[in-house]
């Protein structure tokens, strides 16, 4: 592989680096008034660097760059669309939710834009070394989105406790390569799974379990969830939207591909740790919405719940497995982005959000067609057929039951009807209650258009894309096995 | 003699000693701070230690790399602490309940 064409494979990351330190710049040298156009800029820079990664499904498949730092398969590729879609659309909602509060600047934009190249360096890293620089390229700006309304004492207490946690977790990861690597002697997966095979000693076990934990805590899958409902409660709106969709794809792509490749040859080895966190998360993350008031505090708890069907689909260790955690992440991407998009469009004519129940009781007389796309991404959250999310938790279980895995299937549907409990109470509080407050305030047309492609997506006409979301995810699959 | 175990021994003994650091700590949240530092400190001892042993480059290259960006994540978290003082006059650990459930 020639250094020419190694630039040329990672053309998204570089354009994306370049993108953001030239609107870094432009940052600081104009006034705050130009922060809509710069993130204009970044938004056109990830549409491009998304056109240019898909361009590279056709030809460049498989490629290892960099003399084996990075891999550009169809694995990565399919990880780094999602993001991409991910990240654009919080882009997209995130100025008018900034500027309510005067606190909208140019800064956020180019925070995205690095985070995105972060989480592009995850999903393709296939050297433990380019992986630790991606997860804290994505991980370091994260923080400082979670503390970028930074007036608001929520804000700067979530920015805080994600750094504190997340600064854990990296510890974490790390000590786990450390210990991968000595007791293997590369860094590189293909090195470290040939090393594991002719030899996996108790450091090793040690290594593999400390790797697994600490991408546990960046995925938020229990037990290292405690994190999530007071980051996802205080961050801004849009960073919440952002951390629930991009960061937790890289996250669980990178999870999988660790999982799949060095640690291949050690199934059982992690599958009784994926299990127990699939299960955990699924159980307190249904258990735990149900008391809450907030509604934002609601979704992180639905995330938790949701990292735990993605986590059956890896339990199972297949190709099968790993297919149905791609697709559950495509459809689970398109339901968080609208319903966050959903909650931002709940705000009063000042600007103020409309954040617990209280607020939206009734939602359905005063803003029927906000009230009708809620219920249906709650309901594809709570996997009712024909919704599309339905889709996405028949995979993962299928999946299951083909890896003879019936008991984790069965606990696993058992335990999605208590998740379905907090679902049905948004539909009835927004259908049958009475209308307490004010009535959100008209909101602007980015956000319809936003909200309206995710429920486009969710809508049982998501079907439609089922076979070919189905082919490019098992081809993505059978890159990281043929890779082994 | 001092053998690879030694180190691995003094790495895993500071890691927990970190670890415990963020979560017995009730007082103050530069001691947290302190504390991750040492967790990537810890780690950085393994890395040289297997490195040495294994007569590899990459572990300290690795550990390089660890040190660097250890230096911009004590940046972030100092400048994320201080707009937290600022709205709030306080870093004690127990302060930071604004948000529960």
């Amino acid at each position: 592989m020639s250094y020419a064409n190694s630039l040329y494979l990672t053309g998204a990351e570089i354009g994306l680096s370049i993108a953001g330190l030239v609107l870094l710049l432009a940052t600081a040298w104009t006034s705050r008034s130009s922060a809509r156009a710069i993130t204009i800029a970044a938004v056109t820079a990830l549409f491009g660097a998304l056109i240019f990664n898909l361009s590279l499904a056709n030809d460049g498949a498989g490629a290892v760059v960099f003399g084996g730092l990075l891999e550009v398969d169809a694995f990565s590729i399919f990880a780094k669309s999602l993001v991409y879609i991910a990240t654009i659309a919080c882009l997209i909602v995130a100025p008018r939710y900034f500027e309510d509060r005067g606190q909208f600047r140019g800064e956020f934009a180019v925070l995205m834009l690095f985070n995105a190249v972060g989480m592009g360096i995850m999903v393709s890293a296939v050297d433990l070394m380019t992986l630790y620089i991606g997860l804290e390229l994505s991980s370091l700006s994260s923080y400082v989105l979670a503390s970028f309304a930074r007036r608001d004492d929520k804000s700067s207490e979530a920015g805080l406790k994600y750094f504190i946690l997340g600064g854990l977790a990296s510890g974490i990861i790390l000590y786990g390569v450390s210990l991968v690597y000595g007791f293997s002697g590369t860094t590189s997966y293909d090195g470290v799974r040939a090393a594991f095979d002719a030899d996996f000693s108790t450091g090793a076990l040690f290594g593999v379990v400390f790797v697994l934990a600490g991408l546990a805590f960046k995925v938020a899958a229990v037990p290292f969830h405690m994190w999530t409902p007071d980051v996802y409660e205080g961050a801004p709106t849009p960073v919440t939207a952002f951390f629930a969709s991009a960061p937790k794809v890289a996250a669980v792509a990178m999870l999988v591909r660790m999982a799949a490749v060095p640690f291949g040859g050690q199934a059982e080895a992690w599958q009784q740790i994926v299990i127990f966190a699939a299960l955990a998360s699924i159980v307190v993350g249904a258990l735990g919405a149900i008391g809450q008031q907030n509604l934002k505090r609601l979704l992180a708890y639905s995330s938790i719940n949701n990292v735990g069907f993605i986590l059956i689909g890896l339990a199972a260790a297949t190709p099968a497995g790993i297919s149905g955690v791609l697709v559950y992440l495509s459809i689970y991407v398109f339901m968080t982005i609208g319903s966050f998009v959903a909650l931002l469009m709940l705000r009063t004519e000042k600007g103020e959000a409309l954040a617990t129940f209280d607020d939206i009781s009734g939602l359905s007389t005063s803003s029927p067609a906000l009230a009708w796309c809620l219920l249906a991404l709650m309901f594809s959250l709570a996997g009712i057929p024909p919704l599309f999310g339905f889709w996405g938790k028949f995979v993962v279980f299928q999946a299951a039951v083909q890896a003879d895995m019936i008991a984790l299937a069965a606990i696993g549907i058992a335990a999605s009807v208590i998740g379905a409990f907090y679902y049905i109470k948004f539909v009835k509080v927004m259908f049958f209650d009475e209308p307490k407050g004010d009535a959100p305030a008209k909101a602007p047309l980015p956000h319809w258009v936003v909200l309206g492609l995710s429920v486009l997506v969710i809508s049982p006409l998501g079907y439609l894309l089922t076979p070919w979301l189905g082919a490019v995810a098992d081809a993505a699959a059978q890159a990281l096995f043929f890779a082994a | 003699m001092i053998g690879i175990e030694h180190y691995v021994v003094v790495s895993t003994i500071l890691f927990v000693l970190g670890v415990l650091g963020i979560f017995l700590n009730r007082k103050n949240i530069i001691v947290i701070l302190m504390a991750i530092e040492l967790i990537l400190l810890a780690v950085n001892i393994n890395m040289v230690a297997f490195s040495a042993f294994l007569g590899d480059l990459v572990g300290q290259v690795f550990a390089m790399f660890i040190l660097t960006v250890a230096a911009a994540e004590a940046a972030i978290g100092l400048a994320i602490l201080m707009i937290y003082f600022r709205g709030r006059g306080t870093i004690a650990v127990d302060d930071a309940n604004r948000m529960k459930g």
